[in-house]
């Protein structure tokens, strides 16, 4: 494996982030610093990228697990290119998310918690992301893709395979 | 239409950009409050317009403010609560995206208010995109001399950072924030001693939600006087309302409270009725941890009396045949929705968002999920409906934080108002198979009734 190492770039910006913080509380850059590190390493973090993130921050490993486990939006299990986060919570359902995650689910012929074997999507059920008023909708990176319907679904599906980037909620 | 504090810009092409934004009168309350107000008389301002947290619980904002520690000789923080992620509620999101200087103006005259020197808005991780506006925003602001050194030439100087969250409910409990916020996990803090004594890092603290502070430019534009006329009672001001499910309107709507519900559901300024021209089941009025209501309840009171969008008007009738205004986060079901699989999908909310560190709530939460899929999928049992009130009462006021009671209210209330719809899953679970089963149908509680002759 290669040397987990954030770029030039990415280390001014940490030390920028830090200096948020006051003295002495630079634990505090630990979820954006998470976040940055999650959206460099391929979506996910391995044990090695959180020890990485404990060292630039003079903590512990342990400290980081255990924040990392602690938040759904870090990803312990590498994941698909494109992660689809379909909102399932009451507002949701109650104008056909439902029909959505079954929808995904025979389109891309997995379960929900899944990934393709072309290893492009994962399928996620996620709680309200605020989003109610514009249901059904799913969140994939930093976008929200909101009035959902079965067409718009397919649509996007297409538009995700052909820009195959990965979705990362930094960009 | 009503007075419109917050939005009554928000049709005014770039209102995101500072320069728009000034040009229509913004950061004029910041000027005022720096340039000619104290500390001392802005926090009287705050607490004389009767504003009240937005964040959900309605504490008057003024008293929380009088009560920081202003003895300490410890830096003292605003600390502003973007987390947003009470199911039914989306304002938050919308006011920051829409109108981000608004907020910042907002933070300046409170953290001026409060003297803070640092302050920071937590924002829910996956608002990722409506961080990086916020930061434009604050930049925009440092540019054009309102934060930073000496701002205006005074000698208050203040820094504003934005900080991200990454999934996480209970990290909107205000000292699960301050955890999150020392790069902790999100666990409730035991209370005492308040975040006004030891919040962030120990220090004393303020959190206050984003509508709170961006009330507060306005309530120093026009006065307190003027902004206490607007409500009833002590509900004044104006407040943000999320209105979801199904009606013909969803969206952010802003109120003057003391508006009627029933204005508010059918009127085509508002919500303009229910749609595919259903009729109305329930209202959960104020996201989804407060107590729902069956539509004549949410329409009158037990006494009759129309029901208004107030704080002691939506909680008239108490826990019996009342509810809470809470978060604003207004969620509408129509006569073909499932109670029980409605209250399901909280559940599993409640479930997936306890922090796990009180046993009530991390076995409840689970419990009352489990026994909610068996019923809903029509495996229970009719003991499981009083097993499920039995569950509510036990977590209900013994745990550290009000996540527990959040996940009791609409489970109890549930079954108070349609306890019938809960014996029909148990009694008929063929009728029930199919996950869509009120939609053709819907279920009147006669219903029972035919069923059985
Ligand atoms: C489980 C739980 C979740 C909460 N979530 C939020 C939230 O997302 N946003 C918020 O402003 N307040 C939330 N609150 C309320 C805060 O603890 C706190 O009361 C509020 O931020 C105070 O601000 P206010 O007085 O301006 O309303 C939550 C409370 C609990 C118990
Ligand atoms: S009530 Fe639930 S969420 Fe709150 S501290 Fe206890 S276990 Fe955590
Ligand atoms: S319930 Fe899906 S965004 Fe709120």
């Amino acid at each position: 494996m290669s040397e987990v190492r954030f770029s030039n770039d990415t280390l001014t910006l940490v030390s920028k982030l830090i200096g948020r913080y006051p003295e002495g509380r630079q634990k505090s850059a630990l979820l954006p610093l998470l976040h940055i590190a999650q959206s460099e390493f391929e979506g996910w973090l391995s044990v090695p990228t959180m020890d990485y993130v404990a060292s630039l921050l003079k903590i512990q490993p342990i400290e980081v697990y255990e924040v990392a486990s602690f938040y759904s939006m870090f990803n312990l299990k590498p994941v698909g290119r494109c992660l689809l986060e379909v909102c399932q919570t009451g507002p949701c359902w109650l104008r056909g998310s439902d029909d959505i995650v079954i929808h995904l689910e025979k389109k891309l012929g997995i379960k929900v918690g899944e990934t393709t074997a072309d290893g492009m999507f994962t399928l996620k059920t996620v709680e309200c992301l605020g989003s109610c008023d514009t249901a059904p909708m799913l969140q994939c990176g930093a976008a929200y893709y909101e009035n959902l319907t079965t067409e718009s679904v397919d649509a996007l599906l297409v538009k995700l395979n052909a820009d195959g980037e990965r979705s990362s909620y930094m960009k | 239409m009503g007075k419109q504090f917050l939005l009554g810009n928000i049709k005014v092409p770039g209102i995101h950009t500072y320069d728009v934004y000034r040009k229509h009168g913004g950061y004029n309350a910041a000027e005022k409050a720096l340039k000619t107000q104290t500390r001392d008389q802005v926090i009287e301002e705050v607490k004389f317009s009767g504003l009240r947290g937005r964040g959900g619980a309605g504490f008057p904002s003024g008293m929380k403010w009088s009560f920081l520690d202003q003895k300490s000789d410890k830096p003292r923080y605003l600390v502003c609560n973007a987390d947003e992620s009470e199911p039914g509620t989306f304002k938050d999101r919308f006011l920051m995206e829409k109108l981000p200087h608004l907020l910042i103006e907002g933070m300046i005259i409170s953290s001026y208010a409060l003297g803070a020197k640092t302050s920071y808005i937590y924002i829910r991780g996956e608002y990722m995109y409506v961080l990086r506006i916020l930061e434009k925003a604050i930049l925009e602001a440092y540019a054009a001399g309102f934060l930073g050194k000496n701002i205006l030439g005074t000698d208050f100087s203040l820094d504003l950072y934005v900080h991200p969250g990454a999934g996480a409910y209970i990290c909107g409990e205000e000292t699960a924030l301050l955890e999150s916020l020392e790069g902790k996990r999100g666990l409730p803090r035991l209370k005492p001693p308040f975040p006004a004594i030891a919040g962030l890092y120990a220090c004393p603290t303020v959190v206050n939600n984003v509508e709170t502070i961006a009330s507060v430019p306005c309530i120093v534009n026009i006065s307190a006087d003027l902004y206490n006329d607007i409500g009833i009672g002590k509900s004044t001001g104006t407040k943000l309302i999320s209105a979801s499910g199904h009606i013909n309107k969803p969206g952010v709507y802003e109120i003057e409270l003391g508006l009627p519900v029933e204005e508010f559901i059918y009127s085509d300024e508002y919500c303009g009725g229910i749609w595919k021209g259903r009729s109305l089941k329930a209202v959960v009025a104020g996201g989804s941890s407060v107590p729902i209501l069956p539509a004549n309840l949410i329409l009158k009171t037990a006494k009759g009396e129309p029901r208004l969008m107030t704080y002691e008007s939506l909680s008239d009738g108490g826990f019996v045949s009342g509810s809470m205004l809470g978060s604003g986060g207004f969620i509408v079901m129509d006569e073909t929705t499932c109670i029980v699989r409605n209250l399901w999908t909280f559940a599993r909310f409640y479930h997936h968002e306890s922090c796990g560190q009180c046993s009530p709530c991390r076995e409840g939460t689970g419990w009352m999920e489990k026994v909610l899929h068996r019923i809903e999928h029509g495996h229970g049992h009719m003991s499981d409906v009083d097993l499920l009130v039995d569950i509510a009462k036990k977590i209900e006021g013994n745990t550290i934080c009000p996540l527990g009671d959040a996940a009791a209210w609409p489970v109890a209330s549930a079954i108070r108002h349609f306890r019938e719809e809960f014996e029909y899953h148990v009694k008929y679970p063929e009728k029930v198979k199919d996950p869509k089963h009120f939609e053709k149908e819907p279920f009147v509680s006669e219903k029972l009734e035919r069923a059985v002759h």
